[in-house]
C-alpha cells in the first residue's frame, strides 16, 4: 500500500464558526494508481491533499505512506520523508522568483541531506523531458504558464517520489499545455508512481483511472 | 547559486540569490547598519583620541608653560643681575648729600636726636643759589627741631622744608626730591606705626592743621622719627621767620676727596658754616636693589601664576568638552542602536511577508525549521557584518580627516595605537552583527511558524 488514508476528520475553527473539512475520509492508492478527486470550491480537496501530503495533520484518523505513519514523526523528519517520497505540483506553482528554471527544479533536493541529493544530470534529462532545457538560465517571470507548470511537474519528480500530489494541476493552463500535464501525470503513475489529483476540471479527471468526489468534506466514490 | 564543487544549491545559495533578487532593500538595510556603525564607531573614536590629544595637548601646555617660566626666571635673574648692576652704578653717579649748617652746630645733638642748636639766615640759601658752586646740584633749605606733638604725646623731629632752589648759574634740573605742599605733612615710619596714622588723615601738631599726604619707608634712622611740613609753616610754628637750621645739598659731585672739595667751595661762598655728609649711600643703593629685586620677584610670581592659571583653564575647557562629549555618546549610542534594530526589524518583516508562499513552497519540500531559520538569519548576519565592515571603514575615513584637519602633523598610527582603535574596529562589526541577527530573530521566528499548509491553501 502507498497511500492509506483512515477515517480522517479535519475541522477549521474560527471564534464564530466550524466548518468540516473532512468527514471520515478514507482512501487507498497503490502503486500505479492515477486517482483524481472532485468537487466544488470550498468541498475540502485541497485539505485533503495537504493532509495526504503529511502538510496538515488531520484531527483524527490515519495516514499511512509506503507503511509509515508520518504523522507520528517529529516534524524535521517528517519534512525530510516528505522531501523524499512526495511531489507536490500546484496550481499557482511556487516557483521562486529568483532562482532560475535550473535551480528551481534543484531546489526540490535542499530539503535531503546533501549525500542523497540529485545530479545536476538528473536535473538536466527532466528539463529535456519537460521541453526547458533551452530554457534552464530563465528565471520564472521569463517562462510562459505551461512551461511555468512543466517546470513544477519536474521539481516535483526530482527525488523520484513515490506519491505525486497535484492540486489543480492544469487549473491555469490551455487546453494544449493542460494535456502535456496530463500526459506527464499519466507517464509518472505507469511508471510505478502514485497520483492523487484535485480537480474540479471534468476533462483533467478522465485522465485519471480513478474518480472520487467530495462534498463538504465527504468522499464517496 | 550551486555549490562550486558539486554544482548543487545549498541553502546560501538560496541567501545570496535573494539578496540579487531584492537588492534594493538588503543595500538600504546594510546602509541603515552602516550608518550605525558608523556613527558608533566615530563618536566613540573620536571620544577616545579627543582624550589622548587633550592629555597630549595639556602635555605640551604644561612643558611649555614650565620652559615658559624657566625662560622668565632666567631672563629675571639676568634682567635683576643688570638691573642691579645698573643702579649700584647709578647710584655711584649720583654722587652723595651733604648738610650746610652754622659752624656752633652741635653734631653729637644731632646725631643723638636729629635737633640743630643754632640757626642761620634763610639768606644763606639764596645766596649758595646765586652763587657760582660747581659741587653742588640741589639746594633744600631746612628747619630742624625736635619738639613734643602734644596733640599726640610723642617726641618728633619736625622738619622744614621747601621746594629747590634754583642754582641760577645752572639749567633748571629735575627737583630730586618733590616740596611738601603747605597744610600737608610727610611722616616717618616709626611715627605712623606709634600713631597708628594713615594717608589722607587729618592731624594737628602744635595747632597747625596738617593733612597726610606720604608716610617714608623704614630707614633705620632718625627720619623714621621725623615728619616733614612746609618751611614757611614750620618756621611760623617754631618761631624762626627768616631762620633755617640748615641747607640740604643733594647730588653733590666731585671726584677724589669730594667732602673736602666741597667744604672748601662753600667756605667760600658761606663762612661761618659747615658741611657734613647726610644720608648713607649704602642705605639709598640697598633701597633700590630691593626694590628692584621685589619687582622682578612679583613679576616671576606673576608669570608662574597666569601660566598655571591658564593650563588650568586649557584643563577644565578640556575636561568640560569631554563630559559633554560623553554625555553626548551616552545617549546616541542607545539611541542608533535602538533605531537601528526597529529598521532592520521593519525590513526583516517586510522581507518575511515578501517570502510567505516562497516559505510555503520551502516547508513542502521538506525544508526544516533550522533551515528556514537560516535562511532567514544568514541573510541578517551578512547585512551585519557587510554594514559594520561598511560602517567602521567610512568612520576610519572619517576619523582620519578630522584628525588631520585638527592636527596634519599627527601621526595617525600613533594616535591609533593610544586610543586603542583596533578593538573598537573589531567589536563593532560583531555587534552589528548581533543586532541585525537580535532585530530579524522576530521574522525569523515568524517564518519559521509559518503554517506551509495555510500558505498553500490561502493562495
Amino acid at each position: 500500500m502507498l497511500l492509506s488514508l483512515e477515517g480522517l476528520n479535519k475541522v477549521y475553527s474560527t471564534s464564530s464558526t466550524k466548518v468540516q473539512a473532512l468527514c471520515d475520509v478514507s482512501l487507498r492508492l497503490n502503486e500505479g494508481d492515477f486517482v483524481a478527486i472532485q468537487g466544488p470550491s470550498g468541498s475540502g480537496k485541497s485539505t485533503l491533499l495537504l493532509t495526504a501530503g503529511t502538510m496538515l495533520a488531520p484531527d483524527s484518523g490515519k495516514v499511512s505512506i509506503l507503511d509509515e505513519t508520518p504523522y507520528e514523526m517529529p516534524a524535521n523528519r517528517r519534512a525530510a520523508f516528505r522531501a523524499k517520497h512526495i511531489g507536490f505540483v500546484f496550481q499557482q506553482f511556487y516557483l521562486v522568483p529568483y532562482l532560475n528554471v535550473f535551480e528551481n527544479v534543484q531546489a526540490a533536493s535542499l530539503g535531503l541531506p546533501a549525500s542523497k541529493r540529485m545530479t545536476n544530470s538528473k536535473v538536466e534529462q527532466l528539463l529535456e523531458q519537460f521541453g526547458l532545457a533551452s530554457r534552464s538560465r530563465h528565471t520564472p517571470s521569463q517562462l510562459s504558464v505551461g512551461e511555468r507548470q512543466r517546470c513544477c511537474i519536474a521539481r516535483a519528480l526530482l527525488n523520484d517520489p513515490k506519491l505525486l500530489l497535484a492540486d489543480e494541476p492544469s487549473g491555469s493552463l490551455d487546453e494544449f499545455n493542460a494535456q502535456i500535464v496530463m500526459q506527464e501525470l499519466r507517464r509518472f503513475s505507469q511508471s510505478g508512481g502514485a497520483v492523487l489529483l484535485v480537480t474540479h476540471d471534468s476533462r483533467a479527471a478522465q485522465s485519471a483511472d480513478r474518480v472520487v468526489h467530495v462534498q463538504n468534506g465527504v468522499l464517496s466514490c | 547559486m550551486p555549490n562550486a564543487e558539486t554544482g548543487q544549491l545549498t541553502l546560501m545559495g538560496l541567501v545570496i540569490r535573494e539578496i540579487q533578487f531584492r537588492k534594493w532593500s538588503f543595500l538600504l538595510a546594510t546602509f541603515a547598519v552602516a550608518v550605525a556603525a558608523a556613527m558608533i564607531f566615530g563618536s566613540e573614536a573620536l571620544l577616545r583620541v579627543d582624550q589622548r590629544m587633550t592629555e597630549r595637548l595639556l602635555q605640551q601646555k604644561q612643558e611649555e608653560t614650565e620652559q615658559s617660566i624657566h625662560d622668565h626666571e632666567e631672563l629675571v635673574a639676568t634682567a635683576g643681575a643688570k638691573l642691579q648692576d645698573t643702579v649700584r652704578k647709578q647710584m655711584l653717579t649720583l654722587g652723595f648729600n651733604i648738610l650746610i649748617l652754622p659752624m656752633d652746630v652741635d653734631l653729637s645733638k644731632l646725631h643723638l636726636d636729629g635737633s640743630i642748636t643754632s640757626t642761620m639766615p634763610y639768606s644763606y640759601a639764596e645766596k649758595l643759589s646765586n652763587s657760582n658752586i660747581v659741587t653742588v646740584n640741589h639746594l633744600l633749605p631746612s628747619v630742624t627741631k625736635r619738639v613734643r606733638w602734644t596733640e599726640r604725646e610723642l617726641d618728633v623731629v619736625v622738619n622744614g622744608t621747601r621746594g629747590e632752589i634754583p642754582i641760577m648759574h645752572r639749567a633748571l634740573k629735575q627737583p630730586m626730591l618733590d616740596a611738601v605742599a603747605p597744610g600737608q605733612m610727610v611722616i616717618g615710619a616709626t611715627i605712623q606705626q606709634k600713631l597708628k596714622l594713615e594717608l589722607s588723615q587729618k592731624v594737628t601738631l602744635l595747632g597747625h592743621e596738617f593733612t597726610i599726604s606720604k608716610i617714608q619707608p623704614e630707614r633705620g634712622s632718625i627720619d623714621d622719627m621725623s615728619l616733614w611740613i612746609d618751611l614757611a609753616a614750620a618756621q611760623e610754628m617754631l618761631g624762626m621767620q627768616n631762620l633755617i637750621h640748615a641747607i640740604l645739598a643733594l647730588e653733590c659731585e666731585c671726584s677724589g676727596d669730594r667732602i673736602s672739595e666741597i667744604r672748601r667751595e662753600i667756605a667760600e661762598i658761606l663762612p661761618g658754616t659747615q658741611v657734613i655728609e647726610r644720608y648713607s649711600q649704602a642705605v639709598t643703593r640697598a633701597e633700590a636693589r630691593t626694590e628692584s629685586k621685589r619687582a622682578a620677584e612679583e613679576a616671576l610670581a606673576m608669570a608662574k601664576t597666569d601660566g598655571q592659571a591658564t593650563l588650568e583653564r586649557h584643563r577644565e575647557q578640556r575636561t568640560a568638552l569631554l563630559q559633554q562629549q560623553k554625555a553626548l555618546n551616552s545617549v546616541l549610542g542607545p539611541t542608533v542602536i535602538v533605531s537601528t534594530c526597529c529598521i532592520l526589524a521593519a525590513f526583516a518583516f517586510h522581507n518575511f511577508r515578501q517570502r510567505k508562499s516562497e516559505i510555503g513552497l520551502m516547508r513542502a519540500l521538506g525544508l526544516g525549521s533550522a533551515s528556514i531559520l537560516g535562511a532567514f538569519l544568514g541573510k541578517a548576519m551578512l547585512i551585519g557584518a557587510l554594514g559594520g565592515f561598511i560602517g567602521v571603514a567610512s568612520g576610519v575615513a572619517i576619523l582620519v580627516a578630522k584628525i588631520l584637519r585638527m592636527q596634519p602633523s599627527v601621526s595617525l598610527i600613533d594616535i591609533w595605537t593610544s586610543a586603542s582603535l583596533t578593538a573598537t574596529a573589531v567589536w563593532i562589526p560583531i555587534l552589528m552583527i548581533l543586532l541585525t541577527v537580535v532585530a530579524s530573530w522576530l521574522a525569523a521566528f515568524q517564518a519559521v511558524r509559518q503554517d506551509a499548509a495555510i500558505v498553500l491553501q490561502g493562495e
